[in-house]
C-alpha cells in the first residue's frame, strides 16, 4: 500500500517510491520537489521566504528556501538516493494579491522563486519543469516513482508538469 | 531594538492583544449591522497565536476556498490588515447586500466581488478605527483587494510577514450570529516595531 505523505507550511519531508508526497494551497510560498529516478528516492520542501541571512531569527531551517533546499537535499541524500542524479520540479510563488507589503515583502513570491532557481543551480541540480508565478493557489503532489509533479488549483483542471 | 517578541508573548501582552481584538471586532460588528440593516450579534471572539501549520486546519484545511480581502496600513504604525471569510459565508453576505438569493453554485461575479471587497473595507476600518482610537494613533488603510482561493493560499500572504518576524501567526476568530450566522477571521500584522508602538501607547513600557 502506498501512502501520501504531507508537508506543511515551513516544512520539508522525504518520500521513497511509491509512497507520494503532498503540500495543500502553496500561495506565495514554493514547493520544491526532488527526485533520484533511479532509486524512487525524493522529498518535497514548502518554503516561505527565500534568505535566512536577511531575517533575524533564522533557525528555522525548512522556511528559507537557501537553508530548506540544502536541507532537503541533504535528507534526501541521507535516505539513500544519489546527490549526483538528483532532479527538481518547483511550484508556486504567486502574488496572490496586487499588491504586497511595500515596505520588504515587495513580490516575495517572485523572490522566492528567484532564490529557489538560485540555489538549485549553485547545488548543480536541474529544475526539469517549474509552474510558478500568477496569481491563485497551488496544491501539489509528487511521485518519486514517476517524477508526476500533479498541480491542482481553484476552478482549473488539475494538471501535471 | 524592538522588545516584542512573537515567538515569546507573556501572558500580559497577549491579553492586551486579546482585548484590542475584542474591541475591534465588536466595531465591526456594529459596522455589519449597519450596512446589512438588521441586526447582528457577535459571540466572543477567540484571540489565537498558532503555528503556520495550526492554521489552515481551524478554517477547515487548507484547500478550503475562503475570500481574503487585504489591506495595507499605513501611518503612525505600519503592516497589513486581513479579513478571511469562508465561500459559503461570503455568498449569504453578499446576497443579503444586495438583497438576493444567495446561489452558492456559482463564482462569484464581478459585482458581487466589489460588493465583498467594500464589506471587507467597511469591517476592517471599523477595526482599524478603534485601534486607532484606543492607542490614539494614526492609522491609514490602503484601498482593499480581495482573493478568492484556498485557504492557505491566502494565508500565505500574513503568514509570510509573520514569517519575518517568528513561527507563528496571531489571528481573531469572530462569529456573527443572528439572521445569518457568518465566520470571520482578522489577521492584523503589524511591524515589529509598531507592535513596540500599540504596546507603548497603551502604557506597556
Amino acid at each position: 500500500m502506498s501512502e501520501m505523505i504531507k508537508v506543511g507550511m515551513a516544512d520539508l519531508k522525504v518520500c521513497v517510491s511509491p509512497d507520494t508526497i503532498t503540500t495543500l494551497g502553496l500561495g506565495s510560498c514554493v514547493g520544491i520537489a526532488l527526485r533520484d529516478p533511479v532509486t524512487g528516492i525524493g522529498g518535497l520542501a514548502h518554503i516561505m521566504l527565500p534568505d535566512s541571512k536577511q531575517i533575524k531569527d533564522s533557525s528555522n531551517i525548512p522556511k528559507f528556501a537557501d537553508t530548506g533546499i540544502e536541507e532537503l537535499v541533504r535528507c534526501v541524500v541521507g535516505a539513500g538516493a544519489s546527490r549526483n542524479r538528483l532532479v527538481a520540479k518547483i511550484a508556486g510563488g504567486a502574488q496572490m494579491f496586487a499588491f504586497q507589503n511595500k515596505s520588504n515583502l515587495v513580490r516575495v513570491g517572485e523572490r522566492n522563486v528567484e532564490a529557489t532557481k538560485q540555489k538549485l543551480k549553485e547545488l548543480g541540480i536541474p529544475i526539469l519543469a517549474e509552474d510558478t508565478g500568477a496569481n491563485y493557489g497551488r496544491t501539489v503532489v509528487f511521485s518519486p516513482e514517476t517524477g508526476e509533479f500533479q498541480i491542482r488549483a481553484v476552478g482549473r483542471e488539475p494538471y501535471s508538469i | 531594538m524592538s522588545k516584542f517578541d512573537l515567538n515569546h508573548v507573556s501572558q500580559q501582552y497577549f491579553d492586551i492583544l486579546k482585548e484590542l481584538g475584542n474591541i475591534g471586532a465588536g466595531n465591526a460588528t456594529t459596522a455589519l449591522a449597519q450596512m446589512l440593516g438588521c441586526k447582528v450579534d457577535m459571540k466572543v471572539p477567540q484571540v489565537k497565536l498558532l503555528d503556520f501549520k495550526e492554521v489552515g486546519a481551524l478554517m477547515g484545511g487548507e484547500e478550503q476556498i475562503m475570500a481574503g480581502i487585504y489591506l495595507l496600513v499605513e501611518g503612525d504604525i505600519t503592516g497589513s490588515i486581513m479579513f478571511l471569510l469562508n465561500e459559503q459565508s461570503a455568498h449569504t453576505l453578499v446576497a443579503k447586500l444586495m438583497g438576493m438569493e444567495a446561489a452558492t453554485d456559482e463564482p462569484l461575479n464581478e459585482m458581487e466581488l466589489s460588493a465583498l471587497k467594500e464589506i471587507g473595507n467597511i469591517i476592517t476600518g471599523a477595526y482599524l478605527n478603534s485601534l486607532s482610537m484606543l492607542t490614539n494613533m494614526k492609522i491609514i488603510p490602503s484601498i482593499p483587494d480581495i482573493s478568492i482561493d484556498m485557504a492557505g493560499a491566502i494565508l500565505s500572504v500574513p503568514a509570510i510577514e509573520f514569517g519575518t518576524l517568528g513561527d507563528k501567526i496571531l489571528l481573531i476568530q469572530t462569529q456573527f450570529t443572528d439572521d445569518l450566522t457568518l465566520d470571520g477571521f482578522f489577521i492584523l500584522v503589524p511591524d515589529l516595531e509598531s507592535y513596540d508602538k500599540i504596546l507603548g501607547s497603551l502604557g506597556m513600557n
